[in-house]
């Protein structure tokens, strides 16, 4: 593991080394500036929110830290290694998974063909064994299933594994979705509006198990909620932003009580 | 009452994941390929080998090969008769220039050639979409046969401009060139089509498999769980393709013999691929199967129907023929626009079921 040392202020209760550091990300699209000059960090094994007003470029933050943008400025270190521009689907080999805010599940797949796909990068058989179906590749297929129905336990989805996902319900769908990501084994785990669209219950459920994924398998995990009841309860630190640029970083309690990020959020004057 | 999971139970991922998970499945399926390699053989007649039997089974080759790119990843293929033609075509260069080799392997080979054509007419799905690339695929139709028809070194420098495929045995029994029985012809197609369809199935349940219906459900999601979508989309235009050309093959050396370019793959071959797999399902190799049948079998039965038994004259029930085809297309796909496999997958369900309604 070549993780670097942590250089920024060391908070008090996780000295936790640095997963991934954004250095100074500017965005833009034509003259339009998404994101300007933005750094924040996310350490290993802790639970990172990014909050902000709608527009405000949260998601196309995710955008660049998985590859679909690519900034103009700044630098992405993962790993304690400078990234070099890469593709989407290199990034993922390298171990960032992700959920979308409009579920992007594979409509015409079953529950456990689209929790196996997930299992991609974790196979390895080339393409004339699964071909004939025997040796290697049957014994692959069959040890990724195995792992793919530790999830679906976790998950408590037993009773929909063979039902396409088109005919699931809503709450169910994100609940595949992330079983998805999962299937990866990903260090990194971005979530773009887990809890959208869902009620109390339901939202209960999807913490629950974004606590359990973050306690159980360790993994880091990076998320956009709106809901701050949620967000403030689950999340070690905020980072939240506005227009494009930062406005408040640290722990829950520090952001709730940041002046620019009350502004934000209610919209108060200050003369 | 006999179609249930019920008392069938699965210890093991590997039992749980093969293709026929109901008992009941599998003893049909079993019977159906007894039938096949043994109990058609014993009746079949000449007549039916060339109207029917082998023009399904090598319309099945190709149908699978199209629903593999259209139907599992996705891509839209206007280009089938131009494959078809790559695979003909290569069957002949392959056989004037090597008379030696088994005719399997020729027909192989010009698989792998058509594969390597597909691969490259794939290269513009990386950009376009759609109907676009079913567009972009017309325009290699078009470019395929005028190919064929003006370069003389394809056909050998021939004076009418057709190719004709000369005798080829295989286990002494002709299956190619006139002196070739309807069985040995028979027997020769299906076991192609057999192991093609065995491996079609086993590589769309497996990890390649999995990567093309990503692809074709959601692209960016495929993306970002580590799809390439260059890798799935050309692998997918190579398979296909392998198959489109080895139906091309046997379509030329087994079912015509003799042939001319622009009649035998024109576009009509690439609309008629087309309608079998969106008749039959799309992503369903058993629907690959069920739309060749639906339309080599059809025509046939009215053809029998209206002028054998009816007697009416051939120029009229050649019209109706073609209206009634056309009103049933219309028909089936009204009742399940996903094909005759979910018309089946319905029936299957129901019939689990049975005799109670939920």
């Amino acid at each position: 593991m070549s993780v670097a040392p942590q250089s920024g202020p060391a908070p008090a209760q996780a000295p936790a080394e640095v997963l991934m550091e954004m250095r100074d990300i500017t965005l833009r699209f034509g003259g339009v500036v998404a994101i300007r000059g933005i750094s924040f960090d996310i350490r290993a094994g802790e639970i990172r929110a990014i909050i902000g007003p709608n527009g405000a470029g949260k998601s196309s933050m995710l955008n660049v830290i998985n590859g679909f943008y690519h900034p103009q400025e700044g630098e992405v270190w993962f790993r304690g290694q400078r990234r070099k521009p890469m593709k989407p689907h290199q990034i993922a080999h390298q171990g960032i998974a992700r959920t979308f805010q409009n579920i992007a599940l594979f409509k015409g797949m079953s529950t456990l063909d689209n929790i196996m796909t997930g299992r991609f990068t974790r196979m390895r058989a080339p393409w004339w064994q699964q071909a004939v179906w025997a040796g290697p590749a049957e014994r692959e297929e069959v040890a990724n299933r195995a792992f793919v129905e530790h999830i679906i336990d976790f998950l408590e989805i037993q009773a929909i594994r063979k039902t396409p996902v088109g005919r699931l319900p809503y709450g169910l769908q994100k609940r595949v979705e992330l079983g998805r990501a999962l299937a990866a084994e990903p260090k990194l785990l971005l979530l773009d509006e887990p809890m959208a669209g869902m009620n109390v219950e339901e939202k209960e459920d999807m913490s629950r198990f974004i606590l359990d994924v973050n306690d159980e398998f360790g993994t880091t995990i990076a998320l956009i909620e709106h809901d701050m009841g949620v967000v403030m309860d689950i999340s070690d630190r905020v980072v939240v932003m506005d227009y494009g640029a930062k406005i408040g970083d640290g722990t829950p309690d520090e952001v709730r009580s940041n002046p620019q990020v009350i502004d934000a959020y209610l919209g108060v004057a200050h003369d | 009452m006999f179609y249930r999971e019920a008392g069938d139970f699965k210890t093991s991922y590997r039992d749980d994941g093969q293709t026929f998970p109901i008992a009941f499945d599998r003893w049909r399926y079993y019977f159906v390929l007894l039938v096949g390699f043994v109990g058609i053989p014993l009746v079949l007649t000449e007549y039916t080998a060339n109207a029917v039997m082998i023009p399904f089974l090598i319309w099945a080759i190709v149908a699978i090969g199209l629903n593999i790119l259209t139907g599992y990843c996705g891509q839209v293929s206007l280009g089938t008769g131009g494959f078809m033609a790559v695979g003909a075509y290569a069957a002949y260069k392959i056989m004037t220039a090597a008379p030696e080799l088994n005719i399997l392997f020729v027909v192989l080979l010009s698989g792998g050639v058509t594969a390597a054509v597909g691969m490259l007419f794939g290269l513009p799905s990386l950009r376009i979409k759609g109907f676009y690339l079913a567009v972009a695929t017309l325009a290699a139709q078009f470019f395929l046969v005028w190919l064929f028809n003006r370069v003389p070194w394809f056909y050998n420098n021939s004076a009418s401009g057709q190719i004709t495929a000369p005798e080829r045995s295989i286990l002494g029994m002709a299956v190619t060139g006139p002196q070739a029985g309807a069985v040995p012809k028979y027997l020769f197609c299906l076991v192609i089509l057999f192991a093609l369809a065995w491996l079609a199935r086993n590589l769309t349940r497996g990890r390649l498999g999995r990567s093309w219906m990503a692809i074709r459900d959601m692209d960016i999601a495929a993306e970002i769980i580590g799809v390439n979508p260059l890798r799935a989309k050309l692998s997918a235009f190579a398979i296909s393709s392998f198959f489109v050309g080895v139906g091309g093959a046997l379509f030329f050396t087994v079912y015509l013999g003799a042939v001319e370019v622009g009649e035998a793959f024109g576009i009509n071959k690439s609309f008629l691929a087309l309608f079998m797999i969106i008749i039959g399902g799309l992503g369903s190799i058993f629907g690959s199967f069920a739309g060749a049948a639906f339309m080599v079998l059809m025509p046939v039965l009215l053809k029998n129907l209206m002028v054998d038994t009816l007697s009416w004259p051939t120029a009229i029930a050649a019209h109706f023929e073609f209206m009634i085809v056309g009103a049933l297309i219309v028909f089936f796909l009204v009742v399940e626009p996903h094909g005759l496999a979910a018309l089946w997958r319905t029936a299957k369900e129901k019939l689990r079921l049975w005799p109670f309604p939920h």
